[in-house]
This record gives structure tokens, sequence and C-alpha cells, in this order.
């Protein structure tokens, strides 16, 4: 049973929300269906809290406690000077969104390719209301309880849409960068994000997650993605918000026939990150790579659930996550398989790996096959342990110090998956991120 | 003033006593060998002096030129010029040898309140090393020991003794595991790096070795403890006799 006063800022938003008539799309009946159902599941579920099974490693209480205030448009200006770059200035394809809002003067998006579009949730619900109506809410249907995925559709009112049409490669990466400003009484929002990659087309998405402002945050994000036939999107990930951020992000994907979904994140930030994160292989010879690299000290909290359906024969997935936490970081694994009954000759692999830096740091794993088809190669691994004691010494032996030696030895373990990251920029980019966290003191 | 001197040194490992008195003196540029059986505690020895964790010493000095090091980081023998060369090198993949080389060689010089070196130049040495000790300049772009040979682990291990030119080398079962091809080229290496400034200790279960590398001294050790020194024929007299014999001696 969900508590009153814990719905309470939330219900009321959603009131005053649709009550002003303000909400963009309010004029198209499907969306207000949606988020009509999202107010009303939500209010039945409540905000998780670890009685319900997969939100046994994740409290929610600290984010119950916090008093979020919508934020609003405008608030924050950052210059472009202060929102960092994974792909460099000049490179790529860029959008900013601030709170959860389109910056378009910080966006850079005049070199896309005939044939993509990179807009905002907003502006793409006035000037292709159809792709969002076949898509927003379709995704990620059959998922009835999951409790911020409603609240998301209840409140949404902007995010990313890429849509890119059949036969299109978008060459150089696209940077989509959130920014969370917050400088006085904590904000929240909800981003809707819909990426669309037709038949046989190809992009490389990089999401940078930073923090503006030393306020609390709670951006409560939901993906849909659809990969159709043939085609090939590369999605990676840095959540590197500050350490008063509450960070949910709840993904559904359909990946189509012979099509590639490639996705990596990477933690370093946030105070609380969950990410949920579904796949349907739904085409046969389709092919998902989940992996993902952590690192989290004094209070964070990094959650990754994954769960990816091979629904029909001849589809294969791999899953790697690998973390090091310090002081009382805390990490949480699970990742589940799910093998249909005419999945036969499944192929996937899971595999959990957690280096613990300190005595007080803890990791929960939680690797798991459901699998209903008799023909599949499937398996599953988790382990936990401290650096290795030999390794250290010989890194010392020769002349290293133990906090280089350790760095050097954290890098290494974590290469092992950033080196899954199929673009080389990117690749350095997010191993420099890493370099830099281990850099910094540790508590 | 002797490079290492070792004085009437106990170490034990959980409780264990297992080196139960050492004494050993090496001279600038000697080169040394301990022989002994297994479970003697010559591999605890390498580890004592190069400050491995888990060892408890509970008696005796170890003075490296005159300066006792017991109580020093395995970091910090390393600046002051020593050296230990696995016998079980550890892999580190991602991080090639001449990324492994720069940070340690910088550490070592940082320590040391030297500059650090110009990195075009550092590779440019180490291309120059492995020429001089016929290793392939492959292995320097290569991940630390990840996927070599044992051979060529060995062999990396030379190199890396090259790079830190160590005052002292302490060389740790490095014959274990060769076959006769990679153990010439190997003791050719080490061969290469003796000089009048830097002295070697090293330790082996065979008389084998000791062909290549050939020892100013020979030491026999049994139960943690030196039970005799003589010249290089200790060693052929050793692989006549076995080690049945001192094992009496000891205990006698």
């Amino acid at each position: 049973m969900a508590s009153e006063s814990a719905l309470e800022p939330f219900t009321e938003q959603y009131e005053a929300l649709t009550g002003a008539g303000t909400l963009p799309g309010d004029a198209l009946p499907w969306l207000k269906r949606l988020r009509e159902e999202g107010i009303q599941r939500f209010g039945e579920l409540g905000i998780p809290t670890p009685k319900v099974e997969v939100w046994k490693y994740t409290n929610l209480r600290a984010l119950e406690r916090t008093a979020f205030q919508p934020a609003a448009g405008g608030t924050a200006t950052p210059s472009l000077d202060t929102v960092p770059s994974l792909i460099g200035e000049q490179a790529g394809h860029r959008i900013v969104f601030v709170n959860g809002r389109l910056h378009a003067d910080l966006s850079r998006l005049d070199r896309l390719p005939d044939g993509a579009r990179l807009t905002s949730f907003a502006k793409a619900l006035d000037e292709d209301p159809g792709l969002l109506s076949d898509h927003v809410g379709r995704i990620a249907e059959g998922h009835d309880d999951q409790a911020m995925y409603h609240l998301n559709s209840a409140l949404m009112q902007d995010g990313l849409v890429l849509h890119v049409r059949g036969g299109v490669k978008v060459e150089e990466p696209i940077e989509v960068v959130s920014v969370a400003a917050a400088d006085g009484e904590p904000l929240s929002w909800h981003p809707r994000h819909l990426i669309v990659l037709d038949p046989d087309s190809e992009a490389t998405l990089v999401e940078n997650h930073v923090s503006l402002g030393g306020g609390a945050t709670f951006a409560n994000a939901v993906t849909e993605i659809t990969v159709g036939a043939g085609a090939r999107l590369h999605h990676y990930k840095l959540q590197d918000e500050a350490t008063t951020a509450f960070h949910i992000h709840t993904l559904h994907g359909r990946v189509g026939e012979n099509a590639f979904y490639d996705g990596f994140g990477l933690t370093v930030g946030g105070k609380l990150t969950r990410n949920d994160l579904h796949l349907r292989l739904e085409g046969s010879f389709s092919d998902a790579r989940l992996n993902g690299a952590y690192l989290q000290r004094g209070k964070q909290h990094c959650d990754n659930t994954t769960l990816i359906e091979h629904c029909v024969p001849d589809t294969t997935c791999r899953e790697v996550y690998k973390g090091a936490l310090e002081g009382k970081g805390r990490a949480v694994f699970q990742g589940k398989l799910h093998v249909h009954p005419d999945a036969q000759r499944t192929d996937g692999h899971q595999l959990s790996q957690a280096l613990l830096l300190s005595e007080e740091a803890e990791i929960d794993a939680k690797p798991e096959l459901e699998i209903y088809a008799d023909d599949v190669k499937c398996s599953h691994g988790s382990t936990a342990g401290e650096l290795e004691k030999t390794a250290l010494f010989y890194l010392r032996s020769r002349g290293i110090p133990y906090p280089v030696a350790r760095r050097i030895m954290v890098e290494s373990f974590l290469g092992g998956v950033v080196e899954e990251i199929t673009t080389e920029s990117l690749r350095t980019a997010f191993m420099e991120r890493i370099t830099n966290w281990l850099s910094q003191a540790s508590d | 003033m002797s490079m290492l001197e070792i004085k009437n040194l106990r170490a034990e490992i959980e409780g264990q006593e297992i080196l139960k008195g050492l004494n050993l003196s090496i001279g600038p540029g000697e080169v040394h060998a301990i022989m002994g059986p297994n479970g003697s505690g010559k591999s605890t020895l390498a580890h004592v002096l190069t400050g491995r964790e888990g060892y408890e010493v509970t008696g005796g000095e170890v003075l490296f030129q005159g300066r006792n090091v017991l109580e020093m980081e395995p970091e910090e023998r390393a600046a002051l010029g020593m050296f230990l060369a696995f016998q079980y090198p550890v892999e580190i993949p991602g991080v090639t040898m001449t990324t492994f080389l720069k940070e340690a060689v910088n550490s070592i010089r940082k320590a040391r309140g030297e500059k650090e070196i110009d990195a075009l130049q550092f590779t440019k040495e180490l291309r120059e090393r492995c020429k001089l000790l016929n290793i392939s300049q492959d292995m320097l772009r290569r991940s630390v020991n990840t996927g070599f040979s044992g051979g060529e682990k060995k062999r990396a291990e030379v190199l890396q003794m090259a790079a830190l030119e160590p005052k002292l080398a302490i060389l740790d079962e490095t014959d274990s595991g060769l076959d006769i091809d990679a153990l010439k080229t190997v003791s050719d290496g080490v061969n290469r790096l003796r000089s009048p400034e830097r002295s070697m200790l090293v330790i082996t279960h065979y008389q084998r070795l000791l062909n290549y590398i050939v020892p100013d001294r020979v030491h026999v050790m049994v139960r943690g403890q030196i039970v005799k020194s003589g010249d290089k024929n200790l060693a052929l007299q050793l692989e006549e006799q076995g080690y049945a014999e001192f094992a009496e001696e000891a205990a006698a």
C-alpha cells in the first residue's frame, strides 16, 4: 500500500499541470490517456519499497523524504563553457537538456545527414505527432508494474527524440548532454526519450549526465527504443552527476531481425542511480550487448537491473558489468536473461564482477537465467573480491606507490569491459573519466 | 660496504617460522646463488627482502647499502634500487609494457627527487634495450604478461630489470618452466646486465641455470638457514650428491 504523503507532491504536480492545460501535447487524446493511466497506476503502486522484489536492494526512502519541486523551464541557463563534452567541442552532433528541457542554444544539430532527425519531445509533438503516437508508451507496453515508469508517463514534458530513416547512417556520434541544475530547493523532472532507428540505419548516441550547482535533483527518465531490422544502435551513457542527485532511468528497447543494440553505461556520479534496462530481442539473428561499469564511493549507490528477453530463435546477447567500490559505496546488479519457449539456439552470456576496495563497500549481485527453450547456450556468473595481493605487490615491487598501483589495477579491471565500446574516441573518453575518478582522493 | 647484508634474519608466516637466523653478505658487482630443496625458504627470503605483505620479521636485520630496509614499503625498496624478478609474473591486461615501465621508472625517479623522463626518449631507449637483450619489440606494445608464454614472461622480467637499472636484482626461480632455448635467452639477458655496480641474488632449485649464469658464490639453504657456502663448484657438488647430505648437516 502506497503511503499517501510520499505520493502527494507528485499527484499535486499532476493536477496542477493538467489543470493549467499547458502540458505539451495536451490536446492529443492518446497522450492524455497515457498520462491519466500513468498517474493512476503510480497512485496504486506507490514509490517502490524494498518489499518489491526488483527493488529489494535499493531503498528510495531518502528520495521520498526530499521535498522536490518541479523544475520550471528557464530556471538555469548554463553557458556552453560549463557544459562538458565527451566527444570534443567541434566533433559530432550535440543536443543539450537542462533539467529535462531542450536548450537549443547549446545544441549543435546543423550537420546531421538527411533522414536523421534529432529534436525534443515537445517539438516533435507539434511537428511529427504520428511518430510519437506510434511508439511512445507502446514500446514499453507490458510493464504495468513499473511505478517509476508510470510516474514518468504522468509528468513527462520534454526529452529527446531521435529518428533515423531507413538506410541512413549517422557517422559521427550524437552527444546528449543532460544537465541537472539546482542551486537552492530540490528540483525534479521526468524526461521522456524516444529513439527510432528504421531498418538498416545506424547511429551512435552517447548520453552525458552532469550536474551544476549543489542542490538536490531527481531525474526520473524513460527511454523507449526501437532498432529496426538490420539497424545498429550504439548507445553509451556516462552518469557523472553530483552526489546530491537521484537518477532513475527506465529503458525499454525492441531489437528487430538482424539488428544490433550495443549498450554501455558508466556510473561514477550520483547519490542514487538506478538503471532499469529492458531489451526484447524480437527478430531472428538480433544481437544485444548490454555492458557497464561503475565506480562509487562515500555513500553513493548504483543499481543496474536488467532484463533481456529472447523472444525468437537465433538471438544472442552478451552482458558484462564490472565495478569498484570504496568507502561505503554500494552497488546492485540484478540481471535476468529470459528465454521464451520458441527462442531455440539462443546464445546468452552474463557476468557481474565487483572489486571491493574497502571493508564497508557492498555489492548485491543477482544474476538469473529463466529458460523455457531446450536448445540454448546460456551462462551467467558473478564474482566479488578485493584487489589481488600478488598483483599489487608486483606493481609496488617495481617502485609504483600503492595509490598508483591501485589505480592501475582498477583501470585494468574496468578496461576489460570499456573495450567493448566500439567507438574508439569514446572508449578513450570513458577510460579518462575512470582515471580521473581513481585519481581523486579516496575517503 | 656490502651491497646487501643479512644478519640473523628470522621471519614467519601465519605463526610458522620459515627463516631461522639467516646470514648472507653480497658485495657490489657480485652474483650469488642460493640453492635449496623445496620448502627451504628460498622464495620467502626473496619476498621478505622486497617487502611483500604477509610475513612477519621476528628478528635480525637487512641492510641494503647500509640502510635497514625491513620497515620500508616495497616501492621504497624499489626506489633504493632493489628489484625482484618474479617466479610467476603477474598479468595486467590493458596496460602496455611501455606504459607500465614508464609509470615504474617515473615513480622511482620521483621518489629520488629526479625529473620525469622524456616519453619519446624513454620509448627509444626501451627499443634499444629490447635489441640488446634479443627481445622482440612487439612485447612493448603488448599488455604486461598478458597471454605471454612462460619464456616470454621471464624475458619480460629481464627487460624490466634492464629498464629499472637496479643495484640489486633478486631472481626468484627464473629458470622454472623454461626449456633449454628459453633458458639460454633469459640467461644471456641477465649476463648482459651484470656490471661492477650491480649485484645479483639468483635463487634456484637446479644447478642447470648456473651453467649459464655463473655465480661468484653459491649458498646452500636448508630449513631457513644457509648451511654451506662455496664457489661455483659447490653447485656441481650439489648436483651430484643432492640435498640430503646438507639437510643432515643442518639437522646435526
